[in-house]
């Protein structure tokens, strides 16, 4: 592996090429806030909050620093007035498209952004349009039930065409990894409901205890991701996690005791 | 709906999972606008997700979900139309049709959309019905635009009538 000098904020450091700018940093001890990122996704650039002023040779520009790969010759700077105007105009924006949201209240106190330039868009809404729940849901589910749809000021998250989709195994991956916690999903008398993408889904009991604790589509989903991996026979079974620890607990311990 | 039809537009691009917004181009130039069934059709025969071609499809404002009208006027409102004009343009054909912007009229004839540039800057203020541009557009040309296509329509409808006449 190629490894190659930079500079982090003055601090010289040796570091594999290609590697993400805010992830070196992060690791540094440097702290850049961010809303899109999430380590199990490739870096999207949506937030804007981790913008980085890079210099090279005569130039010096400001960019995101989750998708900037570090190269020779590049010396980034975290702290400057120019990184932290440009952090707060990308919260004003962001409160104004995003009232409800708390996480990005927050941020915008800590970084001292008082009232927002921009007027709110009167919808009480809390969706920062980063796209984690659209990326995730693609990615690590390997599904689409989620999605963007139209442009500009009228885009939004939301299941293809506005209707409840078949694709949807109600595993909850969007609700947790929503960054402003604006997708809620609640389980109600054996049924999944997640209003925002017009999920409502039948919940399977456990085999065990005999309670509702997931949706029987995520565990078909489940079931079939198995397959593929341990062959056609595989039987993953219908145990919820609590009953499933109590059993995994109780094998230990007779494994334990046979040891003595 | 017939989905023969889509079905040779996916097989002209062999299918090809790239091609889509050429394909969605092509779907509507036939359909005069993308259905959601013949859009979900179009991702399972391109082993795409509905999401994504959902997305695509309303990401475009050149692509209409919705029925449009025989005739799709396209009236500029870019730098140089909107100088000369092209509100007052619109206004007047709003007023004509009893429509605003982004609907058909009920007879299903004319469809009234605003766009950015047309691209004929010259000769502003400019619109277009289906492929035809029309520049310089003055209130007395627009009507007789907007009657000269509602003519060569009920033409063709009234045609077998003028035939029954002859007998």
């Amino acid at each position: 592996m190629d490894m190659i000098k930079t500079t982090i904020d003055g601090r010289e450091i040796e570091v594999q090429r290609d590697r993400w700018a805010l992830e070196v940093a992060r690791e540094m001890g440097i702290e850049i806030p961010t809303l899109c990122h999430h380590s199990a996704l490739e870096p999207y650039g949506a937030c804007r909050l981790c913008v980085v002023e890079v210099t090279k040779g005569k130039w010096t520009w400001l960019t995101t620093s989750c998708d900037l790969p570090i190269r020779e010759g590049l010396t980034i700077r975290t702290d400057t007035p120019a990184v932290i105007a440009a952090r707060k105009t990308a919260l004003e924006l962001m409160l104004a498209q995003a009232p409800d949201a708390e996480e990005v209240r927050q941020l915008a106190e800590q970084l001292g952004t008082k009232s927002p330039r921009f007027p709110d868009r009167n919808e009480s809404n809390a969706c920062i349009l980063c796209g984690l729940c659209v990326r995730v849901c693609k990615v690590v589910t390997g599904k689409m039930a989620i999605c963007f749809s139209n442009r500009g000021t009228d885009r939004k998250v939301g299941p293809p065409f506005d209707r409840s989709s078949d694709e949807c195994i109600g595993c909850n991956a969007c609700v947790d990894i929503c960054p402003t916690g604006c997708i809620e999903s609640r389980d109600e008398a054996g049924i999944r409901k997640i209003p925002m993408l017009k999920t409502e889904l039948k919940l399977a009991d456990c085999e065990v205890c005999g309670k509702p604790f997931a949706p029987i589509r995520q565990l078909e989903h489940m079931q079939a991701k198995l397959r593929e991996k341990f062959g056609d026979d595989f039987e993953a079974g219908c145990i919820c996690p609590v009953c499933r620890r109590e059993q995994t607990a109780a094998r230990l311990h007779n494994v334990a005791e046979k040891i003595g | 709906m017939n989905l023969s039809k889509v079905d040779n537009i996916i097989q002209d691009y062999k299918g090809n999972p790239s091609s889509l917004v050429m394909i969605l181009q092509d779907i509507q130039e036939e359909l005069n606008y993308l259905p959601e069934p013949v859009l979900n059709h179009v991702a399972g025969k391109l082993s795409l997700s509905v999401g994504h071609v959902c997305s695509v499809a309303t990401f475009y404002s050149s692509f209409s979900l919705e029925e449009r009208g025989k005739n799709v006027i396209r009236v500029c409102d870019g730098t140089a139309c909107h100088l000369r004009g092209a509100n007052l343009l619109k206004d007047e054909i709003v007023r004509a049709l009893n429509i605003s912007e982004g609907q058909t009229t009920e007879d299903k004839l004319f469809t009234l959309e605003v766009v950015a540039c047309l691209g004929a800057c010259a000769l502003a203020p400019v619109m277009t019905v289906n492929k035809k541009y029309y520049g310089q557009v003055t209130r007395e040309k627009l009507l007789a635009t907007l009657e000269k296509y509602r003519q060569k329509d009920s033409c063709v409808l009234s045609e077998p009538n003028d035939s029954k006449k002859t007998d």
